[in-house]
């Protein structure tokens, strides 16, 4: 059980946006970060993500340098900021570990107004709140100018092994129906006079569960075997035909993660 | 710090961890697909990916614990208990993996440490403890509730007890506190593993009355049966 910071009592939505599972955080556009190909734009998320990792918490302008350039890469998607910012709060959690920091690390003690914090436990917490931050930013670039189809093409470019990219996309093919559901069953109880508060809706909350894991199975089994009754031998031909990249695309989207890497290379060599 | 061990985001624990990490991760996860696959056949990708839809069902069900704080399932002593530990690992990985690239919910460099934690760790001292639990307690409803509800703690504090391996060998230096620290989050993760406890026992005594054959841990008899192990 995540406990998180949702508001109390709010229906039961699909996490992360209005619209439903299948879409994941894709927000619709024809910018050129829309039209790179999706492998290009994994790479470049996977190597933008260890070059923030690896820039030294003292280099304070490079951070400022990396989320320069995400605001400009999320200017050319055309995401507005606000979206960005609500959407960070996945990481909110680790926001609270940041702020520990200052009080846990041992070290020379720092004062600050009536606090008195240690030194290393203060850049700890800088560092965690920096990079943690400039991680999901990256990673909202990708979400946003990607759609799902897109990311399981672009992974299996990458060679990522087949069965689990099939088992994905089932997966998200059916999240909907299952969410949908679980959802309807809510509505359910709650048309019924359930009032779900605390933990008096534990038992039904379970029982709902253990209803929707029976019909999943079912229709699993059943989609099988539909799926054997038109040929399937365990081998799907995939729908999207992921294209390869031309060398221009992997230039282009390779700029910011280049800069980046440039950055924390140089900031490492001279501090 | 009630989620610390879940969605490790960028750089908390350093490169070289990272990495061993992700490799363990291949590793487990590769050896659980050829098992799964052994298991299931063709059979597997419709199965998996409707399994793997109902785990992320389950931790879409968010539901109110106190004011302004609200929770959802961790889902690996689920997994485990309903599609044994191979498919169960396979399906919280693709769940996390999910999260991770198309919400942006823990970092692409820590996809290792929390596939390890979440999914390789949880679903397999859950399976490990429920396969115990059962050749002690009775068949029965509540045999099987209190085996799960085991299970599904044991599974929760083994999870977060990996991102405190992990924070000692690549995370930030904490002196003296990292014993206070560990205390601090493998006692908030025995109250989280209790709620996850609860939900799981439920869900999992209600498809045993139901269908007790799709229930991988009774390995195919029915509740009321007496154990063979007693």
């Amino acid at each position: 059980m995540n406990t998180g910071t949702r508001p109390a009592g709010r229906p039961v939505r699909p996490k992360g946006s209005a619209n439903s599972v299948v879409d994941g955080l894709y927000r619709p556009g024809d910018s050129p970060l829309h039209r790179l190909r999706p492998q290009v734009k994994i790479v470049g998320l996977v190597v933008f993500t260890c070059a923030i990792a690896a820039t030294p918490r003292e280099a304070v302008w490079a951070f400022g340098v990396h989320a320069a350039v995400l605001a400009g890469l999320f200017a050319l998607a055309r995401i507005p900021a606000a979206w960005v910012l609500t959407r960070s709060l996945v990481e909110s959690p680790f926001l609270v570990l940041a702020l520990a920091f200052p009080f846990m690390v041992e070290g020379p003690a720092v004062h600050i107004g009536v606090l008195t914090v240690s030194e290393p436990g203060l850049w700890a917490g800088w560092n965690l709140l920096a990079k943690a931050t400039l991680g999901v930013w990256a990673a909202l670039l990708l979400a946003a100018t990607t759609p799902v189809a897109g990311v399981l093409a672009g992974l299996s470019r990458l060679r990522c092994p087949e069965i689990l990219l099939q088992i994905t996309a089932f997966a998200i093919r059916y999240a909907h129906l299952t969410v949908a559901e679980v959802t309807q069953m809510r509505l359910a109880r709650l048309a019924r006079c359930d009032d779900p508060r605390f933990l008096w809706q534990a038992g039904a909350l379970a029982r709902s569960l253990g209803t929707v894991f029976i019909r999943s199975f079912e229709r699993g089994e059943r989609v099988w075997q539909a799926m054997a009754a038109r040929g399937y031998t365990g081998r799907l031909p995939l729908e999207v035909g992921p294209r390869p990249a031309s060398a221009l695309q992997w230039t282009a989207a390779m700029t910011a993660p280049a800069v980046a890497v440039a950055v924390a290379a140089w900031t490492a060599a001279t501090l | 710090m009630e989620a610390l061990a879940l969605h490790i985001p960028t750089d908390v624990i350093d490169g070289p961890t990272s990495l061993v990490f992700a490799l363990i991760a291949v590793l487990a996860v590769g050896w659980c697909t050829v098992a799964a696959r052994r298991g299931l056949d063709d059979r597997l990708v419709p199965l998996a990916g409707l399994a793997t839809a109902f785990v992320f069902a389950a931790q879409m069900l968010n539901f109110p614990v106190a004011a302004g704080v609200s929770g959802h399932l961790l889902g690996g002593a689920l997994a485990a208990a309903l599609l044994g530990p191979w498919l169960g690992v396979l399906c919280v990985t693709v769940v996390i993996a999910i999260q991770a690239l198309l919400f942006a919910d823990g970092a692409v460099t820590a996809l290792g440490l929390n596939v390890v934690n979440m999914a390789v760790i949880a679903t397999f001292t859950a399976y490990g403890v429920l396969a115990l639990a059962l050749k002690v307690l009775p068949r029965t409803r509540v045999g099987v509730g209190a085996a799960v509800f085991a299970a599904a703690i044991v599974s929760v504090v083994a999870a977060s007890a990996g991102f405190v391996l992990q924070f000692w060998l690549g995370g930030e230096e904490v002196g003296q506190s990292l014993g206070a620290m560990t205390a601090a989050i493998l006692g908030t993760h025995v109250l989280i593993g209790i709620g996850e406890g609860v939900i799981t026992a439920g869900a999992v005594t209600a498809v045993a009355v139901a269908r007790p054959d799709l229930v991988h841990a009774l390995r195919g008899t029915a509740l009321a049966r007496p154990a063979a192990a007693r």
